[in-house]
């Protein structure tokens, strides 16, 4: 009854109307976010490659997006509207849209689905993510150079394989220089909360830490760091502007180059699925320019990037050791893909339990 | 400076924004009205202080900015709540909704900007003192502006006419009435001081706590002042009690994990609210206190009767 | 000027059901103005976020799911509310029940049989009761006040939730992603009708509404609520007791969110995650004020909130906006639904000057 009254109610208001007038002859492309596209970190710098994409091929597509789509049945829902609203590439950014992604492209075989940082495929359904560990190595070898008492602070999120890759990156990263270099961490269990993240800098600097790097979103970290005047690394995106004499780096996502590669393949009819991993070296990922350092860092740092890039040095190489001293890889021997995308144990360097 | 005073500033800190609120929101339930929409006024303060700074260049009109906003923005609950009589729970909780929405969107043009950080105001000698010196009087502002707000508040409710009178409209609208306190003007006041206060708190996190703007920055610290009112039973300076508590626990156990002590992060993360709940229990016991210092008419609608 | 409200000598039935159109009609005049501000066409902003939602069978599928567990928690929720139990903490109580009731999915996932789904709904009621029952006990024998410790304790859920799924209970094939393995077959709520995925949830909502109705109607037990609810030294003349009545109202709405909480995990997620709910316990609280506390009325003001949620997508998807104008429009709604009940009980009147008045109250 109620709802007939409101169709009733607002059918006055819309006669004339007709949905659906849109330039059919373009292809549409979509994104569902996790959070919103200004967040100012992970989704802003998939909106940041989403705008890439329309700049690059705008002239053959549109794109459309849901932002602050809760994970779990509203995801679904979600990513069923967009494909029932005419998308022919749907990108779902967040891990936790997986399984919700995996339904739907059943339900809809001739729609493309791609998700970020996901291990399930189907035909019509690939994943996609970025090796941000090259970069967090490369931050823990200037970590080493700069720290003068050879201890780091690390602000870290969930305990997900994701965040301990880039843990025992930037230790792996570290040690290559200074084989007793050791890192604190504190998990804030929020992706997103300045207050949180700016208290757990100054629990880590209090104690004693000369050095500080984020797996979180804000830019709150990166300005007690440059209140304590000491220097940190920045997360997701350039953080400069926060910290002008402070950042050293910073990991920058950039979305962009692989969603214009993908959407290419998409619209020559040679989409198909597949499990990409890239890194430095595709420009998935983007080191932030090297500031605030000594040149000989900054030269060290540069020439890391270019043996990453090409493929000369792989971070996780042996001999490596576990937390408990026990060996994980033995000389010469780099870890495989499988190992790093579950990973759930620490690098010896790691003062800190990981949580079970 | 030591361990032990490091871990007290950065408690001061966070705790601040906390007192600040509940002080506020405590002022509004002493007048009978539970506003729920703290949450939603201290999300107000913070976007429109931070705005104001940037565009003035002074943080201190930032303050002023984030007070005016609260207040204004809470006068749209005593307008539903007052006015139309509309029920206490929902509209706060509308409130809330509304101003994240309004936040974030009046506010995102100055996303990603470096903000400007409230200088610190040093006594002279006094900070001088050891120890608590450095922690007492090298504050900024706002600090101090806690601190003096919970004494005014005990001292209005307490030892004032004015006092007096909003508690009585709190305890019984209809004696109040009687005795010809206008009870609806009271609760107006009442609710535009609690928006002050939060959004006040507000200001404190975008200009104190992380000189930034980001989207739902307040990230449920009205739900802790609140909860905080009720901890404090209506009482001020048991609300910088537990506000201090409450901080305190939750710094601490970021030290704990700093140094590795190697217990899951959820089980310290749970400690603030464990331990509130389980002071709180320690100091109900004593039923008649309790029922003294509890609003009788709070959430109750008033209508003059004609 | 001032506005002055009348006390109605009796309920206004015109405008108890009057009162949601106007609303409805302010909603549609300031948020068309806003969109319009936006620079976007407000008929098809209004058009897509009110109809399209309810114009397609799957939409209408996805909006019972969206509004069960609102409905489901809303219900509990009024019969603490009418009896003074200020339990605001439903979101935990969901969270403690999806994990009871997950139980067998999760732990004891080698046991299938038709038995498994009917245990995993009561364990669910169980969860939420007993994580309801916290605040109640503390609130009937040591005097602690609920509103706090019910609040406190949501999230001391989303924590062991957020530990459960990390530890102890992560899916040993899942890449240690934090996630339970997927539920079995046996463990999964089936679909109401052949034609859209919503599950039995939604039925779970109805019943619920219209037993909660017919109690409060016609019981007892209904009527020991609403004059403990009043005034409690009534209800003790009465002959009731307002302990009892503590532990009745909050292990019940514990139980009711505890069984939404099984039920969304079992029938739209079929595992469990770290976040498993959009904050439904805090939003169920506006949809049971909204509903006016009447369970019949909960289920409408359920699937209104239900509907702002899905129209939101929409207009994003077809007008390219971002969701902040739309969470604006969404307070929006709110506010003038609840403002224009005001108008049940009261009549409105504008005064426009008053010269005499230097009391403020009026002149008599």
């Amino acid at each position: 009854m109620k709802k007939l009254l409101f169709a009733l109610a607002t059918t006055a208001a819309v006669i004339g109307f007709s949905a659906g007038a849109y330039a059919a002859d373009k292809a549409k492309v979509c994104f569902v976010y996790v959070g919103s596209k200004t967040d100012g970190g992970w989704t802003q710098a998939h909106d940041i490659g989403r705008l890439e994409l329309e700049k690059a091929l705008g002239d053959k597509i549109e794109t459309q997006f849901l932002e602050s789509v809760p994970e779990g049945p509203d995801a679904e829902r979600a990513i069923e509207r967009l494909a029932r609203s005419g998308c022919g590439l749907i990108y779902t950014t967040s891990f936790g849209f997986m399984d919700a992604t995996v339904k739907v492209a059943a339900k809809f075989p001739d729609v493309k689905f791609e998700h970020a940082t996901g291990y399930k495929t189907a035909p019509n359904l690939a994943t996609y993510n970025s090796r941000f560990y090259e970069g967090r190595y490369i931050q823990g070898q200037i970590a080493a150079k700069m720290s003068k008492k050879g201890v780091a602070g690390y602000i870290a999120s969930f305990p997900i394989p994701e965040v301990v890759m880039g843990i025992n990156a930037f230790v792996t990263g570290a040690r290559s220089i200074n084989p007793d270099f050791k890192i604190k961490v504190v998990w804030a269990n929020t992706w997103f909360d300045p207050g949180k993240e700016a208290d757990a800098a100054k629990a880590l600097i209090d104690q004693g830490v000369d050095v500080l790097t984020q797996h979180t979103d804000t830019t709150a970290p990166m300005q007690v760091a440059a209140e304590r005047g000491i220097k940190a690394f920045g997360q997701a995106s350039d953080m400069i502007k926060a910290g002008p004499e402070t950042q050293l780096t910073a990991i920058v996502d950039t979305w962009g180059a692989y969603y214009i590669k993908r959407t290419q393949l998409f619209l020559d009819g040679k989409w198909e699925t597949s499990s990409s991993w890239d890194g430095l070296k595709d420009g998935i990922l983007t080191m932030a320019p090297y500031t605030n350092m000594p040149d000989d860092v900054k030269a060290l740092a540069e020439a890391t990037q270019k043996k990453i890039e090409s493929g000369e040095l792989k971070p996780f190489t042996g001999p490596l050791k576990k937390q408990d001293g026990s060996e994980w890889l033995a000389a010469g021997v780099s870890s495989d893909d499988g190992t790093l995308l579950g990973m759930n144990f620490y690098v010896e360097g790691v003062d800190d339990k990981l949580p079970k | 400076m030591g361990m032990f005073e490091a871990i007290l500033l950065t408690v001061i800190t966070a705790a601040t924004p906390l007192v600040l609120a509940a002080i506020g929101e405590l002022v509004t339930e002493r007048s009978g009205v539970l506003n729920l929409g703290v949450e939603g006024m201290i999300i107000m303060g913070a976007a429109c202080a931070f705005i104001a700074t940037q565009l003035t260049g002074s943080p201190y009109v930032g303050i002023l900015a984030g007070i005016a906003s609260g207040a204004i923005f809470s006068l749209l609950f005593g307008f539903l709540t007052l006015t139309l009589v509309a029920n206490q729970v929902a509209t706060g909780l509308a409130l809330t909704i509304l101003g994240l929405g309004v936040s974030s969107m009046i506010a995102e043009p100055y996303l990603g900007q470096s903000g400007i950080k409230l200088p610190q105001i040093v006594f002279p000698v006094l900070s001088d003192i050891p120890f608590l010196g450095a922690v007492l009087f090298k504050q900024d502002l706002i600090f101090y502006l806690s601190i003096a707000l919970v004494a005014g508040v005990n001292w209005f409710l307490f030892k004032s006419r004015a006092g007096l009178k909003l508690r009585s409209v709190g305890d019984s609208h209809a004696s109040a009435h009687a005795l010809g306190i206008n009870v609806i003007r009271t609760r107006y006041l009442a609710v535009m001081f609690g928006g002050a206060c939060a959004g006040l708190a507000g200001a404190q996190l975008s200009l104190v706590y992380t000189p930034q703007w980001a989207e739902n920055m307040s990230a449920g610290r009205g739900w802790i002042a609140l909860a905080l009112v009720v901890f404090a039973s209506w009482r001020p300076w048991r609300i910088v009690a537990g506000g201090y508590l409450f901080g305190a626990v939750s710094i601490s156990q970021l030290y704990a994990q700093a140094s590795g002590v190697g217990i899951p992060s959820q089980f310290l993360s749970a400690l603030p609210y464990l331990a509130t709940i389980i002071v709180l229990i320690l100091i109900s016991h004593n039923r008649r206190t309790t029922l003294i210092n509890t609003p009788a008419s709070l959430g109750k609608s008033f209508v003059p009767d004609r | 000027m001032r506005i002055e409200l009348e006390r109605r000598a009796d309920v206004s039935k015109l405008f108890s059901i009057l009162s949601p159109f106007i609303a409805l009609g302010l909603t549609l005049f300031f948020g068309g103005i806003m969109f319009m501000m936006l620079g976007k066409d407000p008929f098809s902003a209004l058009y897509s976020f009110f109809i399209e939602p309810l114009t397609e069978v799957w939409s209408l599928h996805e909006l019972a799911i969206k509004a069960a567990p609102l409905i489901l928690i809303a219900v509990g929720l009024s019969v603490c509310y009418r009896s003074n139990n200020w339990n605001i903490g439903a979101e935990g109580q969901f969270i403690m029940g999806a994990i009871a009731g997950s139980i067998l999915p999760v732990v004891f996932y080698e046991w299938q049989s038709p038995l498994v789904l009917p245990l995993m709904m009561l364990l669910g009621m169980l969860g939420g009761a007993l994580f309801a029952g916290i605040p109640a006990f503390l609130k009937a024998h040591l005097n602690t006040n609920e509103i706090l410790t019910s609040l406190m304790l949501v999230y001391v859920a989303q924590l062991f939730l957020d530990w459960l799924v990390r530890g102890p209970w992560r899916n040993p094939g899942g890449m240690n992603f934090p996630e339970t393995r997927t539920f079995d077959a046996t463990a999964v709520l089936p679909e109401m009708f052949a034609s859209g995925r919503a599950h039995w949830g939604f039925g779970f909502a109805i019943l619920a509404a219209i037993l909660i109705w017919f109690m409060m109607r016609y019981t007892l037990k209904g009527f020991e609520i609403t004059v403990l609810g009043q005034s409690q030294r009534a209800g003790r003349f009465a002959g009731f007791s307002s302990r009892k009545m503590i532990w009745f109202s909050m292990l019940l709405s514990g139980a009711l969110a505890g069984l939404a909480g099984i039920a969304e995990v079992s029938g739209a997620i079929q595992q469990l995650r770290p976040v498993i709910s959009p904050g439904y316990g805090f939003t169920a609280i506006i949809v049971a004020f909204l509903g006016r506390l009447n369970p019949l009325g909960i289920v409408v003001s359920g699937l209104v909130l239900a509907l702002t949620y899905l129209g939101g997508e929409a207009v994003q998807v077809s007008l390219q906006i971002s969701d902040k104008p739309i969470r604006v429009f969404q307070g929006l709604l709110l506010f003038f639904v609840l403002s224009c009940d005001t108008l049940i009980h009261y009549k409105i009147r504008m005064i426009w000057y008053d010269l005499n008045d230097t009391t403020g109250e009026g002149a008599r």
